[in-house]
Order: structure tokens, then sequence, then C-alpha cells
């Protein structure tokens, strides 16, 4: 589809130079929400493009091992040789933050991910098939959102002990329920659409309904909200060893880098700020490419739809 | 500003659009969802803007109460209610006009009507607000307007809530809030469609009856010839936001000059019974705003259609009250 | 008439839709809302006829075109294609006879699937059906909208590239591409523009007549179907009042609603005053009206129209098969009285 010589003023001659200025300002008013959505997204990919490569590339950067102490050089400022400072056990905080990314980012993705495909799945489902299916996982749905997720894990904790595990099984146990009723309330929109019942009356199996046709269709709320849920569950998981419930040390994970410099906050500020601020930052740029993939989905203006 | 009440002589100009023309970004350019539209209203007259989706018809209407749709904006042109160029307006003027002199009513009455209210509330806020009524007189009032527009027992029908009532009862009541406050000119965005044929009549004789009484201009835009045949006594037909053929209602439905006047009247559903196939005289896609041709923008559809079209000003060759085709081509009808 | 076996012969459909019980209702034990969209409709349709149901919002031919296809599961009824009961099939038998009997629908934006390639589309009812093998699909999407009037450069695209009218056409070959014997046009021009409309319908017939397809075409207006159908079945509030011939039933109406239907059609010529042919509006599927269903409309309504539901009757015509439910205009054909146009507004 060209779209290529729309009308230009200047040539169809629109009556009065008035016409022209306003066209023009027109133009660029456009050009620039483009240009600024575009912003958005590029922006956050940057962002989350740059800590996944230098987490990725940790091993082969040649740092410092991230454990490797050295008291002589304990609680120094930022420098140049140590970009971030060191913390009270001499350790380099870039390092740490660094080989903590690694842990923080894997624990996003996988918590994210295998959720949103576990949940949209059955959310999908049961909106297709309505029934008795419908009812009960709605119910279960229900119960397990309403759950306390803190106790939750505590639960888990306390019997598992300490450690990643418990925040894994924390956040499957739970995080897949938001993404089923997501879904659900989409597909109980969906399954009336025309293409699906045509599919129906054309003998197209239900899973080949649901799966190929359906749950394309549906994952959009999903998609939109597992961007939040990602930062969401980057915080958990960083509270969670701040609380001393996550990772035991001396794990570089972001939430325990902020706790291990609570203590000293105010004489060396770096210790705990500046892996914060890696937080905040992270969070950041998967919120902008949260916003700019909503902002692409919304952006269905249509001309002729009123005459 | 005449007060609302005040005496038009039948026939007196009301409105004058010169020049309209509305575009919309798209891409690096600029669409024209209407390009130099031109047309007059009188006073107890009805003027048609005919045309399929995309011709420019609905954003055309809309402009005229300052409602074009963002990111569109009115490029050029004038558009002189009693004399006065509405497009410059400020927007405390047309807020004062909107409503009062100048009504509109839309093809999907639940848009308008607010579900959390009454249509009693709706109705006799209208008439308290913008005709500045006192309560009682207001509900007095709002009785009366529903009765006259048809709503059987109208005193209950004012504690009843828009989703209660039918698609035609709610389009009634949308007219009976758009004349409440006796305007002079009324703009009606599809008023029918999306009724039961059954029922458009009947609200097409309303909007009739109304005219008749109060001497109040119309403006109809509809997609359908048969009910722009009916009620209106202009007629501009529109396509890709062109003017292509205009006048009196007599003279283009019956002998139509422009090949899409032509084409569309031979297009529609028609009660013969035939055993030929039915007709389909207007080949080729709906036209794409952002991939005209130059000149005529109905070429690539026309039977007629020549080298010359492209550098075709396309303009009407008369005006609303003879019969102006900007077709230079079409065979003079006999 | 031939005594040929019909296609599809449906009797007695009957479709109702409880709505939630109602704690108000419940409290005063009283049933729960009930929308009665189907009441004992039933039709014949013979190979290669094409058969026109018109009616408007609350008639059911939607409704009847769902059950058919058994989107909807009736409640009564029964609805035999080539003398097999569709409504207790199931399984492998339920899947051939799907094949048998396809449908356009109404919306062409949102009857294809957007993340499909039309090609796709198109060849996947075959695929499934075992029609053809993996690898031919795109040669018979190609062929199959070429058949529609889509280019074949544009089996790759998406539906989204395409007008309201070429989707239609889209999912018109759709529907072909099982080799459907029977085709269900459920509105299936309502939502086009004019000129698309009239080339929309032009495919129809042709495709109709290259293939030799059975069809019922269901719509809103007379004039629409009125090249189209061979017959016409008028239904009002669930039940269809008048069926007949299309020519016997536009010349010689016998139900004070298919008249008024007829003279709803606007003129082109000049400008009618016309005192509109029915009063007030559809009463609401949720409270059917007693005797006839029409006769709160009906001009011609008499003291036992509110009482007696008026039996369906055969009345003289042409072609024969000319059926109307109404208690004055049958009788008035009985007697051999030509009922005059003029009785409407009386």
């Amino acid at each position: 589809m060209s779209a290529q010589a729309p009308a230009d003023p200047v040539a169809v001659g629109l009556p009065g130079p008035l016409g022209n200025m306003v066209a023009a300002r027109l133009r660029r008013r456009a050009a620039s929400e483009r240009r600024w959505a575009k912003v958005t997204l590029w922006l956050g990919m940057a962002i989350i493009g740059a800590i996944v490569l230098i987490a990725a590339a940790a091993p082969l950067l040649g740092f410092v091992k991230p454990d490797q102490q050295n008291l002589a050089q304990a609680l120094q400022a930022p420098s140049l040789h140590h970009p971030f400072g060191t913390d009270t056990l001499g350790r380099d905080i870039l390092t740490r933050v660094i080989y903590g990314a690694r842990i923080d980012l894997t624990f996003a993705f996988v918590t994210t991910i295998i959720p949103f495909f576990f949940g949209a799945l059955v959310g999908a489902l049961a909106g297709y098939r309505g029934g008795w299916l419908d009812t009960v996982v709605n119910r279960f749905v229900d119960t397990v959102v309403a759950f306390p997720f803190i106790v939750l894990i505590l639960a888990i904790v306390t019997i598992e002990g300490p450690g990643l595990t418990g925040a894994y099984v924390g956040v499957f146990a739970v995080g897949w329920a938001l993404y089923a009723r997501l879904t659900r309330g989409e597909m109980l929109v969906e399954r009336q659409r025309e293409y699906i019942l045509a599919a129906q009356i054309l003998g197209y199996s239900t899973p080949r309904i649901v799966l190929r046709h359906a749950l394309p269709n549906v994952l959009r709320a999903s998609i939109v909200f597992s961007m939040a849920d990602i930062v969401l569950n980057i915080l958990l998981l960083s509270s969670l060893s701040y609380l001393g419930l996550g990772v035991s040390p001396p794990t570089p994970e972001w939430g325990a880098l902020v706790a291990e410099g609570q203590n000293v906050l105010l004489t060396s500020w770096w210790v705990a700020t500046l892996p914060g601020l890696v937080i905040v930052l992270t969070g950041v740029g998967f919120s902008l490419i949260g916003d700019g993939i909503a902002d692409r989905f919304g952006r269905d203006f249509t001309l002729t739809g009123s005459g | 500003m005449s007060a609302p009440g005040t005496e038009i002589h039948a026939g007196a100009e009301l409105l004058d659009v010169r020049d309209l023309t509305i575009g919309f970004p798209a891409g690096e350019g600029l669409l024209l969802a209407a390009d130099r539209i031109d047309f007059q209203v009188a006073a107890g007259r009805t003027v048609g803007l005919v045309g399929e989706s995309g011709c420019g018809k609905s954003v055309t209407l809309r402009s005229l109460l300052g409602l074009v749709p963002y990111p569109g904006e009115i490029l050029a042109g004038e558009i002189r209610w009693l004399g006065e160029d509405l497009r410059g307006a400020s927007k405390q003027r047309l807020a004062a006009v909107r409503g009062i002199e100048i009504s509109m009513i839309f093809q999907d009455p639940t848009a308008c009507l607010n579900p959390v209210f009454t249509v009693g509330d709706q109705l006799i806020e209208t008439l308290r607000k913008r005709g500045g009524m006192g309560r009682d007189d207001a509900r007095r009032r709002a009785v009366e307007l529903l009765d006259r527009v048809g709503v059987p027992s109208p005193e209950r029908r004012l504690r009843s809530y828009p989703h209660q009532l039918s698609g035609g009862m709610r389009q009634r009541v949308m007219i009976a809030i758009a004349i409440s406050t006796r305007p002079k000119l009324l703009l009606a965005d599809e008023p029918t469609t999306a009724l039961d044929v059954t029922i458009q009549e009947q609200i097409l004789s309303l909007l009739k009856a109304f005219q008749q009484e109060n001497g109040m201009a119309i403006v109809l835009v509809s997609h359908d010839l048969g009910v722009i045949s009916e009620t209106c006594d202009e007629v501009v037909v529109m396509y890709a936001g062109r003017m292509l053929e205009a006048g009196v209602r007599e003279a283009v439905m019956s002998s139509p000059r422009h090949p899409y006047t032509r084409g569309l009247i031979k297009a529609m559903p028609s009660l013969e019974i035939s055993d030929e196939p039915p007709p389909a005289p207007i080949p080729g896609q709906p036209p794409n705003l952002a991939d005209l041709p130059p000149g005529c923008p109905f070429q690539p559809r026309c039977e007629l259609s020549r080298p010359e079209c492209r550098s075709l000003p396309v303009t009407l060759d008369a005006d609303l009250a003879g019969h102006g085709c900007a077709c230079p081509f079409a065979e003079v009808a006999v | 008439m031939s005594a040929a076996e019909p296609l599809l012969a449906v009797s007695g459909l009957t479709k109702r839709f409880v709505d939630r019980h109602a704690v108000v209702d419940k409290l005063r034990r009283r049933p729960p809302a009930t929308l009665t969209a189907l009441d004992g409709v039933g039709f014949s349709l013979l190979p290669g006829e094409t058969l026109g149901v018109v009616g408007e919002s609350g008639s059911g031919k939607s409704t009847l075109a769902r059950c058919i296809v058994r989107l909807h599961e009736p409640d009564a009824g029964s609805v035999m294609f080539e003398g097999t009961d569709m409504l207790s099939a199931a399984g492998a038998e339920l899947r051939g006879l799907r094949r048998s009997i396809q449908m356009v629908f109404q919306d062409p934006y949102t009857s294809l699937n957007p993340r499909l390639r039309i090609g796709a589309a198109v060849a996947e009812p075959a695929r499934v059906h075992g029609l053809i093998e993996r690898g031919e699909e795109e040669d018979y999407a190609t062929e199959l909208l070429e058949r529609v009037g889509i280019r074949p450069e544009t089996v790759r695209r998406y539906p989204h590239e395409f007008s309201g009218g070429q989707r239609q056409r889209i999912a018109i070959a759709r529907s072909l591409a099982v080799k459907p014997r029977l085709l269900i046009a459920d509105e299936a021009v309502s939502a086009l523009d004019v000129s698309i409309q009239a080339q929309l319908l032009s495919l129809l017939e042709q495709i109709r007549s290259d293939l030799g397809l059975t069809m019922i075409f269901i719509a809103h207006q007379l004039a629409v179907i009125s090249r189209l159908a061979d017959r016409v079945a008028i239904m009002y509030l669930g039940r269809i009042v008048e069926t007949g011939a299309t020519a016997d039933v536009f010349a010689n109406p016998r139900h004070p609603y298919t008249r008024a239907l007829l003279e709803a059609h606007p003129r082109i010529d000049g400008t009618r005053v016309r005192k509109p042919a029915v009063r007030t509006e559809t009463p609401s599927p949720y409270s059917i009206p007693s005797g006839c269903r029409f006769h709160t409309r009906c001009p011609l309504a008499e003291d036992v129209c509110s009482r007696v539901d008026p039996p369906a009757v055969e009345v003289p015509s042409l072609r024969g098969g000319h059926v109307s439910a109404c208690h004055v205009l049958a009788r008035a054909a009985e007697a051999h009285t030509p009922a005059a146009v003029g009785d409407v507004g009386g």
C-alpha cells in the first residue's frame, strides 16, 4: 500500500496562505508525536539492552571476582579504579552490581515468562470453554490473587530455608494467576468474534481454534502487563534479599547489595545508593519499553471510519 | 445574535459554507478529508450530504460546530452562520451556538445519552441550562417534547434510563433534546442508519414535521440515497472529500449528470424482480485518501475517464440553486 | 414444483435465551427473563435454490442461521440436511456435515483472523479436511482468491491491508475452500457501501451459478434479495410470517408486515409525504405479544388478532408455495378477494 503523494497544499492551491501555515503546523505536530513515541521505546530498549549485554559478557570482561575481598581497599569512594567504589570488605561494587545483574535479570525473565505462558494458556482455555472449567479456574485464580504474597514466601522460606529457590517457587505459585485473568477476560470477548465462529463452522478442532486462532489475539493485555511484571519481580527479589530472605551472602544480588550498604549509608553513601540506582534504572528501562509497546498497540487511528 | 425563537423569514440564508477544507496529518503528508466544500442552507430547507464511507461528509458536518476529531484541523474556508464566521470563533461563542442555535443528532444515540442519568434528567437539564427555563416549566416542556417526538407514556418515560429504551426510542429522545431549544439549524449525522426500516420512516417524518412547524433548517448526512431523496431539498454528492455533483433534489436524483451519481443510483437495490444478475455499475475499490490520482478522484473507477481528467480542477459548474456537476465530460442528461 | 428431495429441511425450530435469574424475579417467584429468538420456524430448500430471509431487528434471522450450523443448539425442532439429522450428529459425522454448510458473516472487520495471512486463512479449511496436501496451500488459495476477484499477488498479505469489500470476498473464498453445498450469507453485504454491495451481490450470483450452490441469503431489506432469491421468507419476532416465490410475494404480499417492508422501500423519484405504514416499535422479544405477534403494530388488526395465533395458510399464487400467517389477509385470499394494496394505512 503506497502512502506517497498525499495532497501538497501548495500544489492543490488551498485558498489563502493561512491554509499552508496550518497544514505545515499539522505536519510538524504529527511528526514530533511520532518521534517522541519512538524515543520512549528505543530509549527503554537501549537501557535494557546495555545492561543485559554487560551482564551476559561479565565473565569475559576481565573483572576481578565479585567476592574478591581486599580489606585494605575497604570503603573507597568511587574513582577511576573503582567506578562504583568499594564496600566494607573492599570488594569492587561495580563488579558486584554487574554480577548481580545476572542473578536479577535471570530471575526477572524466568519468573515472568513461565507464569506468562502457563497463565495465558489456562486463562485462554477457561475463557473459551466456559462452563465448569471456567468456574473452577476462576475460583482458583481468585484465591491465588487474594493470597498475601509475603506470607507465602515466608512460609516457603521457613520450609525450604533461605535462598533463591523459595523466591522462584513463590512467584511460580502466584504469578500465573494475573495472566490467566487477563487472557480469560480478553477471550470472553474474542470468542464471539466472527472469525472464531467461522473457525467453528469450518469444523476446526478446539485446540486448533484456541491455540492457533484465538490465543495470539488475546495476549495484548498480558504482554503490556508483563513489562510491569518484570519490574515487579526484580523489586520482589531485591526486597526479599534486603530482608535477608532471598539470596545468602556473599551472593551479589542487587537487593542484598543495598542491604549491605545500609549501615554505612551516612558515611559511605555509594555502597547502598549506587546499586539502588541501578535497580531504578532497570525498572525505568522496562517501563519505557512497556510504554512504547502500549503506544504502538494503541495507535490504530484510521481516517475512513466516519465518512 | 438573535435569541432562540426569533422568527426568521422562510428561505433566508442561514448557513454559508465556502471553500471548507479539512486536513489530517498522515505519514509525511496531509490527507484532505474535505476539499473546498461549498454549500448554503436556507431556513426551512434541508440540504443532504450524500456519499459512501470516507467521502468526508461526516467530518464536514462536525466541522460546522468545531467538532473535527483530533488530529484533524480546518485548513481553509469559511463557515458563515448568520453572517458570522464560526471558523475563527472563540470557544465561548461556539459553546453559545452549540445546542441552542445549531443542534446536532448522531447515528448512535447511546453515544450522547448518559447511561447513568434518566431520560428526564437529561432533557430537563438541557431545558434549564441552555433554555433558561425554571424547574417546573422545564418538566412540563420535557413531557410535551417527549409526546411530540412520539414517545408513548411520556410522564413515565421521564424516569426511564437510556438502556431501558429501544433504539428507536433513544433516537427520539435524542431528537427531543436537540430540538428542545428550538434551534434554527439541525445537523443530522446518519440519524436513521442504525434503525429498522419501518422506524426510519417514522423518524424522518418527525424531522420533517418539526421543520415545517418551526422553519428549522436541516443538514442531513447519509450514505442512503433513498433517505436523502425523500427528505432533502438540495443534495450534495461527495467523493473522497470533493463535491462531484450538487443541486436541487429533483434535478440531481431524476437526471444525475456525474458518472458517480449515476452509478450510485443504478447500484441501489431495487424491488424489481429480474432474471438478470444484479448490476454492479461502479467497479473498483473505495478511494484511498493517501493515494489519490491528480485531478478527479473518481478516475480509477470511472467509465468516462481519459487523460484530461488528471488535470481537472474538479469544481462544480453551477451552484446548489441549480444543478452543478464537476465532470465536464458527463453527457448532458436527456 | 418438482418432488425432488430437499437439500435442507427445517421444522419447528425453537430457540430461547434465558437470562440469569434476577434476584428481583426470584423473590417474586417469577421465571427468569427469557428471550424468544425462534418460535417454531420451518422451511425447506431444494438443491440450487436461493432462499432470501428478511427481517428486522429481533426477527431471529441470525439465530436461525446459527442454529442451522449448530453454533447454537436449538431447544426444539429439527434440521435435516440431505436426510441426515444435523442436530444429533457428532464427532466425525458432524465434521463431515460441516463441510457441506458454510457461512459468511456481516462484519468484514472481524470475520478474518487479523494475524493470519489471507492465503493461509483461505487454504486452512482445505488442509484441515484433508482436501489438499501440505505445500499445495498457496496454489489452492490463489485459485480461490482469483475466483472471488482478489489478485493472486496479494496472497501473503494480512487482512488489514484490504478494504471491507475485499475482506468479504476473502471470507467468501475461505468458505468455498471446503466445497460446500449450501452457503448461508448472514447480512453479508449489509455493512458495505452501496457500490461495493452491488459488486458483492453480483459476485455471489456468479459463484452460485458457477458452483451450483444452494444459498440462504439473510438481509434486513427486501430490495437486497430481490434479484438473488428464488423464494423469500419474511420473519418477525421469531416466526416466518410469510413465504413464497419472490415474484409472488412482491406482487401480492399477503401479510401486513410484508406490505410495510415493501412500502418502506425508498423511492428516489419524488418526495413522498408518506404516512408510516406501521405504528410504534417492534415489541421486545422478551415479551412476545399474545395472539398474532404483529397485532400491536398492524393497521388491519381485528379483535381475533390479539387472541388467536394465526395459522400459516397457503394462498393462491402463480408459482405455488405462497404461505401467509395472517387472519385478515389469508381470509381475503381464500375468498378470492384480491386484497387491495390500499388496505394499508386504513
